[in-house]
């Protein structure tokens, strides 16, 4: 809009940042004791576009508040680099329907072993792009970790994430909360 | 016998489309330093990396330049100008070279999901009514089937919704049931929303495509529903 001069009457938000505010406003009320005893451990990838490129550490520190909220912040570990300064999956600006899979998945090598390192079993992707990129990064170099949205995980914490809703959740947490 | 550089007589078409649609680019303060080439993980792929690019523009090699599909494997991601001293656009640079593609020989991929987008208003080319189907069919099998979410509300287009929301079209699309957390969370807080049936769909393909035309119509429609259709006063991105 700003690019094109286009005028308008509303603002551009983020479901994170409202995630966020939710949680400290009370009217979300959710919490880690599902995760006390589990202690699954999870990781997230910084999307390039709402990170680095638009909001910066104030959406990096909201992601990890509602996060760590959700997990447990001694079930949460981050990337190294991570944040603003972290390294894009390789599948955004369009690159997973580029037709270069060879050098998208190359890239996405960096990725991987950024993942691999932190040794968590889940990588939370809040943009799809990413989320498809680490799925199949994951598939192709022979990782064993998961990729979900904050909405799953939030939803199992407080306890209303359906039986169709797993598809994205490993045996570990197929019956979570059932 | 090789010769030095004749700066002079350098050719740099290229360089001056790209410095006059973006200023800010900065391309003439290039160090070299090689910032943006160490954090990248595009760099050495097809054999080429930002400061080369950079370099490359520099010297006037504008055919190479506007050849290479190094420029659909690099994702913008501005890692590189966020590393750089001198504040040099690398991203806008890579957006300039896949504008300067013809349309017909940039990636199949890219190019129809933005035509989709122009067309259909989400990037899988589905039409609203589908989408409006869908989730129609979603929130009732929730409402059914969980009586914690029986009143769960689920609209499109409801006029005066605080919130609008923009949903990537994968969910509705291929795995519908992914739409359901995040009704519930909507539900649980007591969110004002609602969905938009014009331009719904959260990606934006014709940006990587580097397509003005279509990015501006997409979003020019977008606009136009909510502003004096719906009069959300929030757009919300989600996940």
């Amino acid at each position: 809009m700003k690019k094109f001069n286009i005028p308008h009457n509303f603002e551009f938000t983020s479901i994170i940042t409202l995630y966020a505010q939710w949680i400290r406003e009370g009217k979300l009320k959710v919490n880690s004791d599902w995760n006390r005893d589990l202690k699954i451990k999870f990781t997230l990838q910084d999307p390039c576009n709402i990170v680095r490129k638009t909001w910066g550490e104030l959406m990096a520190d909201d992601l990890r508040f509602v996060i760590k909220t959700i997990v447990g912040e001694e079930n949460f570990v981050d990337m190294i680099p991570c944040g603003t300064n972290n390294f894009c999956c390789g599948g955004g600006g369009g690159a997973l329907q580029a037709g270069l899979p060879e050098q998208r998945r190359a890239y996405g090598k960096v990725k991987f072993d950024q993942i691999i390192k932190t040794g968590a079993n889940y990588v939370f992707a809040p943009c799809h792009n990413c989320h498809g990129q680490m799925e199949d990064i994951g598939e192709f170099y022979g990782g064993n970790y998961h990729v979900v949205h904050i909405w799953t995980i939030m939803c199992l914490a407080m306890g209303v994430l359906g039986e169709n809703e797993r598809a994205y959740l490993g045996p570990d947490l197929a019956k979570v909360g059932l | 016998m090789t010769s030095p550089i004749e700066l002079d007589e350098l050719y740099c078409d290229f360089k001056e489309s790209v410095q006059a649609s973006i200023p800010e680019a900065n391309l003439d303060l290039c160090l070299t330093c090689g910032a943006c080439t160490g954090g990248c993980p595009a760099s050495e792929l097809l054999d080429m990396d930002p400061r080369k690019l950079v370099r490359m523009v520099l010297l006037g090699m504008d055919d190479e330049v506007r050849k290479t599909p190094w420029a659909w494997v690099c994702t913008m991601c501005a890692r590189c100008f966020k590393a750089c001293p001198m504040k040099i656009n690398i991203p806008k640079l890579v957006y300039s070279v896949r504008r300067s593609w013809p349309r017909d020989k940039a990636p199949k991929g890219i190019r129809g999901s933005c035509d989709q987008h122009i067309r259909a208003g989400n990037a899988m080319g589905v039409p609203s009514k589908d989408f409006i189907w869908v989730v129609e069919d979603v929130a009732e099998e929730i409402q059914e089937n969980d009586p914690k979410f029986k009143d769960l509300k689920v609209t499109v287009d409801r006029k005066g919704a605080h919130l609008v929301i923009n949903q990537n079209s994968r969910e509705p699309v291929t795995e519908p049931d992914e739409l359901g957390p995040l009704w519930k969370i909507l539900h649980m807080v007591e969110a004002d929303w609602t969905y938009p049936s014009v331009m719904w769909a959260g990606e934006n393909y014709c940006l990587f495509l580097a397509d003005e035309e279509g990015w501006k119509y997409i979003l020019e429609e977008f606009v136009y529903h909510i502003d004096n259709n719906l009069g959300a006063k929030v757009v919300v991105n989600t996940e």
